[in-house]
Order: structure tokens, then C-alpha cells, then sequence
């Protein structure tokens, strides 16, 4: 294989890798929070792109994606307060039910207000043949659009969960709820926080890929299964390491596809996860504390 | 007997005066995936369906008899097809079946409604829908047999040689990859590179990475979802710029409407629904396809697709054996089987007992994109 090929697949693989881990950041804020996978991140994801396109016959690109992760993050914590807050000591298992719950509500809703037609925002810069050539490897700057979308975000996030008091108490309430709480942190208060958040960034993530993938009233479910592996194989909770696996198996995904037939690629992230997991239960980048921590 | 026996005896006297009033309704079920990754053939079919049917009640129906239309969404799955497919037979008793959209389902419950005597046609292209023959199993959408010999006569003309081959795990793609394979060697055309890949894929910029290491003349993409917009925009973006063709299923101009700047050029064969207005007034088809396109799209503000045009074929025939035989489902099958020039979007059908498609290859037409509009490609 010629070098350029190798770089070329290279490309394809930061191309899903960075699908990917958009999706996967948005999980691992709602779990810093509450320790619960929100099922219904995939939604958040379909609800910024499609709210973004309605939103665009009207209104420039930059004012429609920002109003579309606006409306997405009032939905967010709309379902946390309608859904979530007044449940008092819920268990992981009814969380989780509840949250696939509200995905296919949300998925039902979008149906009915949008129809099943797919849609997409226009490319960024350029349109849909236009690419960069580096050095004989070609690259739509839409690529590169995610791929910085997705390094704000992380970098923000890293900065807000390190740095700030409301990320550390966001982080103590993932902790131990009832002893953040008796510290007096508004334990109530920063879930709604961390689903406002999440939906934002799954918003932010909807509107940069849609231009890609197309966005439709049912993508959310798909998005979620690989961006909860991703989440998981990095290592729960830590959206740096979402990102570096989401790169580790977009890459092994495309470069799968020069070996074998494309049937198998599906086939090949999940047998990475399955033998990393049992290697490293606690992901690639996790530490095995957490892992301790979570098993009580 | 007892006063309750004889009461209920009474009530079903009434109700069977009553029926016998009214003539007994014609009841259609419909197949369609209205939603999911197939959802541009199901929802045109289906809007079409409806259209047609409150048109034909609200003139009083097929010789009295209303229509009664039930559509399930089957979202594109097969297993929801099967299902659904029982549940008209044996819960609603349908008189016939439209649909499925899709050829993996339509493949799926062929032999449903062979078994219970159930008519079935289908809006799906495959071959082996109707090969071999079943009894009460039609279709009416365009063979893919055709479609590739289509395609393979424009590549000869362009003295392309080398083709590469993507396809979607569907029912529609792999059969569509199973003619392409067979039919490529007597055009003297290699296929240098085959893909299968997902339907619900979002990027196959691999893919098209591996047809460009190939070094192939020209991309062939045999697919019905959203992923053969996809196919083009990637092989453009990694600047792959051989001609790009696409099946039969490329044609709802929703996909080149997707695919934006880089459907340009692509081509494909069509029936001549999407190219209505390029229709010479001597062409028989002119006056069904220019009605069919002007209720449609003032009624939905959307483009026609061949894939709507199915579903108004599909109940044409329907309706015009119906109203020669009457309510008779074995007599109505013989006026199918045995239907001769029946001017639909698609084509002219004339079936016959070993031909259950009724279309010749000059139902089709080899179409391409121009400023994001279908149009006839010149010879």
C-alpha cells in the first residue's frame, strides 16, 4: 500500500473517529454527573441537527446552530426536570430505563413534527465536492470542522470539570451524592446542569456531522450504540480519553475496510471492545479505581 | 332454541341485509416502508396510495365497491414485513397486498401470500421476487437484470472497462450485485473492486478509498439508501473523479438533492415518471405520467419518484382487474397474469403467465443529473 493510500485511509478513520467521539463526550458528562448512561444522548445529537436545518431557512448558518443547541439544551433540562428530578434515590437500572424511554419519545416526537425525509445543513465552508488536498490525501473541510468542534469541546470540558467550582461540584456529586449534598452542593440542581450541558454539546455534535451523515428523525439510536462503545472502551468519564478512542477505532475500522470486506467492520469495533474490556475492564484509559469504585 | 340464540340470529340476519346494501368494500392492504432508511420509495408509495384511494371512493369507488386502504409501516425490516404481512392476511383479511417497498421484503413475504392465496405486488425491483413464478405474487417495478444491462450499454458506449462495485446489505443491493456479476463479462467489464456495506452507514469514504487503489474507469453503486448520496459526495471529496453510476434506486431526486454538487454527472436508468416533462406528446406514457406528477405535487409540494409512481401503478392494475372480473380473488389473478398494455408511470405492462413483471427493457431510460435536476441523457 502506497503511503498516500495509508494517509488517505488515515483520514476516513479520523472521519468516524471524530463522529464518534462527539457522541461519547456527551455521554460521559451526564455519567460524571450521576453516574447513569443517558440513553437518549443519540437524541440530543438528531434534535441539533434537524432543529438547526428548520432553523437555517430563516436565519444565517452560525445564528442557526447556535439557536439549535439552545432549544436542545432547554429540551435537555426540560426531560431532566420532568423526567428525572423528582424521582428521590432512583436505581441505575431505572434510570437507564427511563432514559431509553425518553429516546424513543423524543424519536417519536421528531417523527411528527419533521417527518421521516432526511435533511442536512450546507458544508461549513466549501460544498460537497470541495476538498484539501495534503500532500496527494484529500480531506472535506467539513473533517476538519468536527475535528475541531470536537477538540473545543473536550478542551472546554476539561477546563470546566478541572478548573471551576461548578465542575468539581459536579464531579463530588458523581462521587458521592449524599455527601456533596451535605457539603451543601445542589446536587438537584447540577443533574439539570449536566443533562443542559450534555444536550449542547450532543446539539453542537448534531449540527458539525450533519453536513457528513445526513441527519434524520431516527439517526440518534445508531449514533448512540457507537458513541456508548467509544465512551466505554475510553474508559467512563473521561472525555479526553472518549476522543482517543474514538480515533483508535475509527482508524482500525478503516483500515479494516483495505483488508477485509466492509461487511466486517461493524464486526471488528466490537471485538476490540470486547478484548480490550477483557484486558482492561475499566476501558483503555480508565483507572482500575473507578473501576473498583463502581463495582459498590 | 333459546331467546338468546335466537336474538343473535336475528342481529347477524341485519347485519348481513345491511352489508348486502352497500356493496361489499375492496380491501387493499399496503407494505410500505414509510419511515426508515428505505422511506424515500415507502412514503412517496404510500402518499400515493392514499391519494388515489380518496380519489377513486369520492367517485364512488371500483364498480361500488369502496376501497378500504390499510398501510402498515414496516420501517424497511423484513421481520416487521412478515409480521405485518400475517396480520393483513389473517386479522383484516385483505383482498390484496401493495408493496412491500423493498426487496429484501418483498422476498421475505412472497411465500405469505402465496400460501393463503393473498395477491401480492410488489414495488420492489428484484428479480427473484418473481423468479420462478408464484401464483399470486407480481411486481411492478422495473427488473434489475435490465437496469444493469442498462447501465453496462452506457459503459460500453464510454469505453470503460474497469468498474468498481459498491452495494448495500439489502435485499435490493445484493441481488443488484448478484445480476451486475453476471451480466458484467458478457460486456467484457471487470469488476476490479466490490464493496458491500452497510445500509445505515453514515461514511464510506474507505470504501471509495479502496475503488481509487484500485485504479477503477468508473464507480457502479447499487443501493436504495441514503448512503448512495453519501457514496458520490465521498468519492468526489477524496477525488476520485471517474463517471459515478447508481441503480434504478437513485431515482427520487431527494438523493441527488442530498448529495448536492457531487450528483452532478451521475447517472442512472430511470422509468421516464422523473423525466415528465422532456416527453414527447406522441409517447404513450405522455398522459399517465403527467397526471400522476400534477395531482402529486400539488397535493404534497414534492417531487415525483419512480418509487411513488409504483404504488399508482400497482393499484391501477388492481383496480382495472377488479372492475373486468369483479371481487373474485382467483379470477382477478387470472386478469393480472393475463393483462395486456397497461399504460402505468413505469411502462407499458403486458404480463403473462411466465412473466409476472410485465415491463420490457425499454421501460427504462438512462438518466442523469443537471443542476440538481433530472434529466435524459443523450444518446
Amino acid at each position: 500500500m502506497s503511503l498516500e493510500l495509508v494517509l488517505q485511509y488515515l483520514v476516513a478513520g479520523l472521519t468516524y473517529g471524530t463522529i464518534y467521539a462527539v457522541v461519547a463526550v456527551g455521554f460521559n458528562i451526564i455519567y460524571n454527573t450521576t453516574g447513569i448512561i443517558n440513553f437518549a444522548q443519540g437524541e440530543f445529537v438528531m434534535l441539533g441537527g434537524m432543529t438547526a436545518v428548520t432553523l437555517h431557512a430563516f436565519v444565517p448558518l452560525p445564528l442557526a446552530i447556535a439557536g439549535a443547541v439552545l432549544v436542545t439544551m432547554a429540551v435537555g433540562g426540560l426531560i431532566e426536570v420532568l423526567f428525572i428530578r423528582w424521582l428521590s434515590a432512583p436505581s441505575v437500572l431505572r434510570m437507564i430505563v427511563i432514559t431509553i424511554g425518553i429516546s424513543i419519545l423524543v424519536r417519536e416526537g421528531a417523527l411528527l413534527v419533521w417527518g421521516e425525509s432526511v435533511r442536512s445543513l450546507p458544508y461549513f465552508t466549501g460544498d460537497e465536492v470541495s476538498s484539501l488536498s495534503l500532500g496527494g490525501v484529500h480531506v472535506s473541510p467539513q473533517v476538519l470542522w468536527s475535528l475541531g468542534a470536537c477538540l473545543v469541546i473536550v478542551a472546554f470540558l476539561r477546563v470546566f470539570f478541572q478548573h471551576t467550582s461548578v465542575g468539581r461540584q459536579m464531579r463530588a456529586c458523581a462521587a458521592n451524592r449524599v455527601a456533596a449534598a451535605l457539603c451543601g452542593v445542589p446536587t438537584r440542581n447540577l443533574v439539570t446542569l449536566s443533562f443542559v450541558l450534555s444536550a449542547g454539546i450532543g446539539a453542537l455534535a448534531g449540527c458539525v456531522v450533519s453536513p457528513i451523515t445526513y441527519t434524520s428523525y431516527g439517526i440518534g439510536t445508531g449514533l448512540a450504540i457507537k458513541g456508548f462503545t467509544v465512551a466505554i472502551l475510553g474508559g467512563l468519564g473521561n472525555s479526553t480519553a472518549a476522543v482517543a478512542a474514538g480515533f483508535v477505532v475509527g482508524i482500525l475500522e478503516s483500515f479494516s475496510v483495505s483488508l477485509l470486506p466492509t461487511a466486517y467492520k461493524d464486526a471488528i469495533s466490537v471485538a476490540i471492545l470486547l478484548a480490550i474490556l477483557f484486558v482492561r475492564p475499566s476501558g483503555l484509559f480508565g483507572s482500575a479505581e473507578v473501576a473498583r469504585l463502581e463495582a459498590h | 332454541m333459546t331467546k338468546a340464540r335466537f336474538a343473535a340470529a336475528a342481529i347477524a340476519l341485519a347485519a348481513s341485509v345491511q352489508v348486502a346494501a352497500a356493496k361489499e368494500p375492496l380491501k387493499v392492504g399496503a407494505l410500505l416502508a414509510v419511515t426508515g432508511p428505505a422511506s424515500f420509495l415507502g412514503a412517496p408509495e404510500a402518499r400515493t396510495l392514499e391519494m388515489l384511494v380518496e380519489d377513486l371512493n369520492a367517485k364512488g369507488g371500483v364498480d361500488g365497491h369502496r376501497i378500504e386502504l390499510i398501510v402498515k409501516d414496516t420501517g424497511g425490516s423484513p421481520e416487521k414485513a412478515i409480521s405485518f404481512a400475517k396480520q393483513l392476511v389473517e386479522e383484516d383479511g385483505v383482498f390484496a397486498i401493495i408493496g412491500p417497498a423493498t426487496s429484501g421484503e418483498s422476498i421475505a413475504v412472497k411465500t405469505i401470500a402465496e400460501e393463503s392465496k393473498t395477491l401480492l405486488i410488489s414495488c420492489a425491483a428484484a428479480e427473484v421476487i418473481v423468479t420462478p413464478v408464484l401464483a399470486h405474487v407480481f411486481k411492478v417495478a422495473p427488473k434489475d437484470s435490465y437496469a444493469a444491462e442498462m447501465i453496462f450499454r452506457r459503459m460500453k458506449k464510454m469505453g470503460i472497462k474497469r468498474i468498481g462495485l459498491l452495494s448495500s446489505n439489502t435485499g435490493f443491493g445484493k441481488a443488484g450485485k448478484e445480476q451486475v456479476e453476471k451480466l458484467a463479462p458478457a460486456h467484457g467489464i471487470e469488476i476490479a473492486a466490490s464493496e458491500v456495506y452497510d445500509k445505515a452507514a453514515t461514511d464510506l469514504t474507505a470504501e471509495v478509498t479502496k475503488l481509487k487503489a484500485a485504479k477503477v474507469q468508473a464507480l457502479l453503486n447499487w443501493s436504495i439508501e441514503p448512503a448512495q448520496a453519501i457514496v458520490i459526495k465521498n468519492a468526489r471529496q477524496i477525488g476520485l473523479k471517474v463517471p459515478i453510476f447508481q441503480s434504478h434506486g437513485f431515482a427520487n431526486v431527494q438523493y441527488a438533492k442530498a448529495a448536492g454538487a457531487a450528483a452532478e454527472g451521475v447517472m442512472f436508468p430511470a422509468s421516464r415518471v422523473v423525466v415528465a416533462e422532456a416527453l414527447s406528446g406522441k409517447d404513450p406514457q405522455k398522459p399517465v405520467v403527467a397526471t400522476y406528477k400534477r395531482q402529486y405535487e400539488t397535493r404534497y409540494k414534492e417531487d415525483v419518484s419512480t418509487f411513488g409512481g409504483h404504488a399508482w401503478d400497482a393499484l391501477g392494475i388492481l383496480v382495472r382487474a377488479v372492475k373486468e372480473v369483479g371481487l373474485d380473488r382467483e379470477k382477478v389473478r387470472a386478469a393480472i397474469e393475463n393483462m395486456k398494455g397497461f399504460v402505468g408511470t413505469a411502462g407499458v405492462f403486458n404480463f403473462a403467465p411466465d412473466d409476472h413483471t410485465g415491463l420490457a427493457i425499454d421501460a427504462f431510460e438512462m438518466i442523469t443529473v443537471k443542476n440538481g435536476k433530472f434529466v435524459v441523457l443523450g444518446k
